[in-house]
């Protein structure tokens, strides 16, 4: 809030209270997962934060370094979990490339169904939680997962997974839409775009949440390109860079849709993009579903791919925000090198200059607003 | 004598069987808002869960933490139950049935309530916790900002009876509830506002803010110690409901049921109408809080206490 050289309290000056270090996690409710925050506190005012990290701390990529490329998918699963289709997808993008693999039309259909499916269920859990972080008693959550539950539903009926779905293929996906996908997923288009309406009736306009959210943690165009924020968040803030629009990977520039935008970077706007997203993937399902080709989806499995010397990076549009793999390939059977560039890395990092100044209230308002996901923070 | 120790025997027992109930509604009322099913398991649609609970929190270990200041400590559950208990005295549940109908019970109410925001401030001061520190700080500062718009619209209910005494508040009522006046429909809101800060419900569960601060101030006990600070919270939301009955709505008086029968009807709609806003809002901030309760609640509290005053001496 007051920048050191402009602040009002002079040097000296003797109303300071004693700062009060407050350890935020690794165990508490509000952390979502295993973040660690040290708050230093001047009464409730945050003065400074610190945000450990390394609580979940797998060693994915130097797993990778010892896995066959297809033995790595189910891994990426792991890194955001609330949306493994689109870390799956990143990654068989990626080995693709290196590959230099063409695959057919109805793949890029199922998989982008798939993926904005997983889109809108992860951006349901990201309000859901924030809500709760509000203190709306799990009463939001609650409705966010119901809506989740039929996605859910759809993905265990296509791979047997709830939540880690290893469902993408090098070459395809694992199994074809079931018969019925056609109608499920029309309904729930149907379902969810009046269920966003009651979103907005019950938290988005409501005069507390407004309270509670407006101007609060107001992240700058500037800092958030500074710290390489991105997703819903850089958005949050009104820079329109969506990776689906400005830089189409698979087949996202044959469908229409818009990229929602943020005026003041608050926590309110990173709610109401993600709520707009939800929306707007809607409409991409909607066109996906309907233009869907017939052909064969699944992929003709092979054990082992052997990646011709070189390296490839491939970055997509995950809900968080820009997901990149970049694998170096030595010739072998295994990626010398699989690098993941995660983004609730950088999204977390932006933290400490969004919460300094607020209240500790605040601070967990904003922490919810971020949307990150232990998982691939650490990796 | 006899008669007196009856009817506290019967108002203790009320307390205790009325908190688990309202703990079992309270559960069930929210999964009725959240699409779920609640307690099942534990007798019909999981009406025994709370003694199960009960029992669970009886038989479990009593962990003392290290570095507690052990007299506010211990004594601390204790400021928070006999308060709340002991406002029973005044409470009318019908024309008959009062422990005491003392000449002041109005003022008795209020200020015996308010006692508990000491054992509050012990739990947070004694726990050698910082979250229960900030809890219990959190506590004391909003309890005493919402008691003063609180007093100022149960001051206009005196002023309206001329009374301060529950029974003839109910009394004064007979010909048209107080809530249809549309200068005391004001003062309900406010009172029911307050009302909800001073029991600590969302929006206003501030003290214990689970996103915030673990559970606050009672972060630190376990077993039955922690289990009075939940029997004390629930026995206060049945006071704030009944002194809004007693002084909005018509208390006991109503037609054809019993009095006793009506009292718990409006009592238990006012609860009712509580967990609906507890289930259904967020949070306010504290900053927030305080100046909804100085900044509007208590300006408003007071220009209505003026007009209706002016208007009663015209």
């Amino acid at each position: 809030m007051n920048d050191p050289g402009t602040s009002f309290i002079k040097k000296g000056d003797e109303l300071r209270s004693e700062e009060l270090i407050v350890n935020m996690g690794p165990q508490h409710p509000s952390t979502h997962g295993v973040l660690y925050l040290e708050l230093r506190l001047d009464g409730e005012t945050v003065v400074d934060c610190r945000v450990h990290i390394g609580y979940l701390h797998r060693s994915c990529e130097k797993i990778a370094e010892n896995r066959t490329y297809t033995q790595f998918i189910p891994f990426t699963d792991r890194l955001d979990y609330i949306a493994s289709m689109n870390n799956n997808l990143g990654y068989v993008l990626a080995v693709e490339k290196l590959l230099n693999l063409q695959v057919n039309d109805r793949v890029h259909y199922v998989r982008t169904i798939i993926a904005e499916l997983n889109r809108i269920g992860s951006h349901l859990i990201g309000i859901g939680t924030f809500a709760q972080d509000l203190g709306a008693y799990a009463t939001p959550m609650f409705y966010c997962f119901r809506d989740r539950e039929i996605i859910v539903q759809l993905f265990d009926e296509l791979c047997g997974g709830r939540l880690t779905y290893n469902y993408m293929r090098i070459g395809g996906v694992q199994t074809e839409l079931p018969p019925h996908a056609d109608k499920i997923i029309k309904d729930f288009i149907k379902y969810e775009r009046a269920k966003l309406k009651e979103y907005n009736e019950l938290l988005t306009y409501n005069a507390i949440f407004l309270a509670r959210t407006k101007k609060i943690g107001i992240l700058k165009p500037e800092v958030a390109i500074n710290y390489s924020v991105t997703g819903p968040m850089l958005r949050a803030s009104g820079v329109k860079w969506d990776l689906r629009k400005d830089e189409p990977y698979m087949i996202y520039d044959r469908f229409k849709f818009d990229v929602p935008v943020g005026k003041n970077g608050d926590s309110w706007d990173r709610f109401k993009v993600r709520l707009d997203e939800i929306s707007e993937s809607l409409k991409i399902v909607e066109q996906a579903i309907g233009g869907l080709p017939a052909g064969n989806a699944v992929s003709k499995i092979n054990k082992v791919y052997k990646a011709p010397p070189g390296e490839a990076y491939l970055r997509t549009e995950n809900p968080k925000g820009e997901l990149g793999f970049y694998l170096v390939s030595d010739g072998g059977l295994k990626p010398y090198r699989n690098k993941i560039r995660s983004p609730s890395f950088s999204n977390i990092a932006v933290l400490p200059e969004l919460i300094r100044g607020l209240n500790v209230s605040d601070a967990v308002c904003v922490l919810g607003s971020t949307d990150v996901v232990m998982g691939e923070i650490d990796r | 004598m006899m008669d007196l120790l009856l009817k506290s025997g019967m108002i203790v027992t009320f307390i205790a069987v009325s908190a688990m109930f309202l703990v079992w509604w309270e559960r069930k009322i929210s999964a009725l808002i959240q699409n779920r099913m609640g307690p099942m398991i534990v007798g019909w649609h999981g009406a025994l869960q709370t003694p199960a609970d009960m029992l669970k929190l009886l038989l479990k270990e009593n962990i003392v933490p290290s570095g507690i200041d052990k007299l506010s400590w211990w004594l601390a559950p204790f400021f928070v139950v006999v308060p709340a208990v002991m406002a029973f005295v005044t409470i009318p549940f019908s024309d008959k049935f009062i422990v005491h109908d003392l000449n002041i019970g109005i003022l008795f109410v209020t200020s015996i309530t308010s006692v508990c925001v000491l054992g509050i401030f012990m739990a947070g001061w004694g726990s050698n916790n910082k979250y229960s520190l900030l809890g219990g700080m959190r506590s004391a500062a909003q309890i005493i900002s919402y008691e003063v718009p609180l007093l100022l619209s149960v001051v206009l209910i005196v002023m309206e009876a001329g009374t301060l005494s529950m029974q003839e508040i109910i009394r004064a009522q007979e010909h048209g509830w107080f809530i249809l006046k549309p200068n005391l429909a004001l003062a309900f809101l406010i009172y029911l506002i307050s009302a909800t800060a001073e029991v600590n419900r969302v929006p206003f569960d501030i003290p214990e803010a689970e996103s915030e601060l673990g559970a606050g101030y009672h972060t630190e006990y376990t077993g039955m110690k922690f289990a009075m600070f939940f029997l004390a919270e629930y026995t206060n939301l049945v006071i704030i409901s009944a002194v809004t009955a007693t002084l909005f709505l018509g208390g006991w008086q109503g037609p054809i049921l019993p009095p006793v029968v009506w009292f718990l009807l409006k009592v238990y709609g006012v609860v009712f109408l509580l967990m609906w806003v507890r289930w259904t809002l967020p949070r306010v901030r504290m900053d927030q809080m305080m100046g909804f309760a100085w900044k509007f609640l208590t300006p408003v509290a007071l220009l209505n206490l003026l007009i209706s005053g002016w208007l009663m001496v015209r």
